[in-house]
């Protein structure tokens, strides 16, 4: 007797059911994560929760200081990483060949986006907060964020920029275009989406980071002013709620808050730049 | 009796890393005519064609001996710019290459590198070589839309239509009709015929037929070497070389 061959057909659905049943258990375990952190921590978010400062260890009144200093580190991060990594992804991608530079800055950026962000905590504390003397500050923490997502953003747009197909160029170029008006006019412009994927992943990692923070930024829980004061980012605050088993109950307020923000992030800046994109077809 | 040349080809050869792709072609190209470079496949033709107007630039590691001039100038000369120069020599590529914009950006988009422009200046500008192109009849009430929602003769169209905007005075077309079907093709051999009354063109035909139909002039390309040259009926008539007519004649290539 001849082994037993499935058919075609037969194979074809277990292949199909195999990949059915892989994405639909990745996509319930996500949702069950995301469901039970909301149900337990909506009802603590209220009006005075998001408006009051923490007192009392964080063991009541709200956690209004805690979401400006996320606000304002990360931005300080994004504002210094974009421009030095979408810089950087561009020289690499349009300015040179391959060479032993660009071999050295690829390396570096690779072996920098493996190393585990505790290990930027330490060198950040001891760079910025230490020998620059900036101690604990929103400064230091967003400096060393901007270093942790630098290799990010350039590996993300440096890949976005070659996907852009070679006759876009030749075609600027044989219109008369220079070199600067190819990447801005149609090189920018078709990277954009990815390029604008790996800066709202940074934003992600950028507020949700714990251990780079807690050593360049310090956890002090008053409202922060200056860019030089301490601050305790959300993400810090439900870390040492939880761990110290200060509250429970405004630890998950704290997350349900952590991932509506980060979904507000990412549709808003999707909403943007595919408005961005729209106005750039019709003008 | 010369002053219709406007370019002459000088002795130019054409090294990609170290492999000679066009070897020591000397030609002249007459204004207000159709010549076409024909020949089998790696005959170096693309390779001429951005020659012309420097694009081979973009390629690494590319060398090239002699010379080139247009209305007398050398295009080498450093004193000139590339850029102007890829502007009066306008070149349609193989494949439709439009940018992922709106129909009315691509054929603005040379206008626009220039400042000076005013916003009418540009509808006038693009309206105008749409009209040249035979596209705007197609396209005058979706000026906005993506221009890669147009077919493929039409997209072809629209990158003639990008090359007239520049008001360019040689327009290069490398096997502009290759994937098109008999109707788009006709009318964009028809479009030609009215603009070589203005402007120098030089195409590199998708087929002999075509080179015959169209061309005022005929060089045959063979592994870059330039075989053979001259009018129309010279080449397709009576062609001097017996490469030539054998290839003329569908014995090769
Ligand atoms: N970028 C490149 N690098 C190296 N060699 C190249 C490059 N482009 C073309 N060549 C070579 O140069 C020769 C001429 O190519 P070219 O494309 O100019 O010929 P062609 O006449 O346009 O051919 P086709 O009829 O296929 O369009 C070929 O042997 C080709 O392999
Ligand atoms: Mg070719």
């Amino acid at each position: 007797m001849k082994p037993m061959k499935p058919s075609a057909r037969t194979s074809e659905y277990l292949a199909k059911g195999m990949i059915w049943a892989a994405a639909m258990s990745v996509m319930i375990v996500l949702v069950a994560i995301i469901v039970y952190i909301l149900i337990k921590g909506l009802p603590v978010l209220n009006f005075s929760f998001l408006t009051q400062n923490p007192y009392n260890m964080g063991r009541s009144g709200g956690i209004a200081s805690t979401i400006v200093g996320t606000l304002y580190i990360t931005l300080v991060a994004i504002l210094i990483a974009v421009p030095f990594g979408i810089g950087t992804a561009f020289y690499l991608a349009e300015y040179t060949r391959e060479n032993i530079i660009t071999r050295i800055i690829r390396f570096s950026a690779e072996s920098l986006a493996g190393i585990p962000s505790i290990i930027y905590g330490l060198f950040g504390f001891i760079f910025f907060v230490i020998y620059l003397g900036m101690g604990w500050s929103i400064l230091a923490g967003g400096l060393t964020l901007a270093f942790m997502v630098l290799p990010t953003i350039i590996r993300t747009s440096e890949e976005a920029i070659r996907a852009v197909p070679q006759i876009y160029r030749e075609a600027s170029y044989s219109l008369g275009a220079t070199k600067w008006q190819t990447i801005i006019k149609t090189v920018f412009p078709s990277a954009i989406q990815g390029i604008v994927n790996g800066i709202i992943l940074s934003v992600g990692r950028c507020i949700a980071e714990t251990a780079a923070v807690i050593f360049t930024a310090g956890s002090v829980l008053s409202m922060p002013f200056s860019l030089f004061d301490s601050t305790r980012t959300m993400a810090v605050h439900f870390y040492i709620l939880a761990s110290e088993g200060v509250s429970m109950e405004n630890a998950y307020g704290t997350a349900a808050l952590l991932i509506i923000l980060i979904f507000v992030v990412n549709v808003g800046v999707n909403l943007l730049v595919s408005r961005f994109i729209n106005k750039n077809q019709k003008r | 009796m010369e002053e219709n040349i406007k370019i002459e080809i000088k002795d130019f050869s054409f090294l990609y890393h170290k492999k000679q792709v066009i070897h020591n072609l000397n030609l002249k190209i007459h204004k207000n005519e159709i010549t076409s470079f024909f020949g089998p496949a790696n005959g170096g033709v693309t390779t001429l064609l951005r020659s012309l107007n420097r694009l081979f630039e973009l390629n690494h590691d590319t060398h090239t001996k002699g010379d080139i001039l247009i209305d007398g100038k050398s295009i080498f000369d450093p004193d000139s710019s590339v850029t102007e120069l890829r502007r009066k020599v306008g070149m349609v590529f193989e494949i439709p290459a439009p940018l992922p914009i709106s129909i009315f950006d691509n054929v603005a988009y040379g206008p626009r590198l220039k400042k000076k422009k005013s916003k009418s200046e540009i509808n006038d500008v693009v309206e105008q070589a749409l009209k040249q192109a035979a596209l705007w009849d197609d396209v005058k009430d979706r000026l906005k839309a993506p221009a890669m929602s147009l077919s493929g003769g039409q997209q072809q169209r629209l990158c003639i239509a990008r090359v007239l905007a520049l008001q360019p005075e040689v327009i290069m077309l490398d096997r502009a009709c290759s994937g098109l079907d008999p109707i788009s093709t006709a009318k964009i051999e028809e479009s030609l015929f009215q603009l070589k009354e203005e402007f120098t063109i030089v195409i590199a035909p998708h087929n002999v037929q075509q080179a015959i139909r169209i061309s005022d002039r005929a060089a045959f390309m063979l592994m870059g070497h330039l075989i053979e040259a001259g009018t129309s009926d010279e080449v397709f008539g009576s062609p001097k070389d017996q490469r030539t007519n054998d290839y003329i004649t569908g014995r090769f290539g």
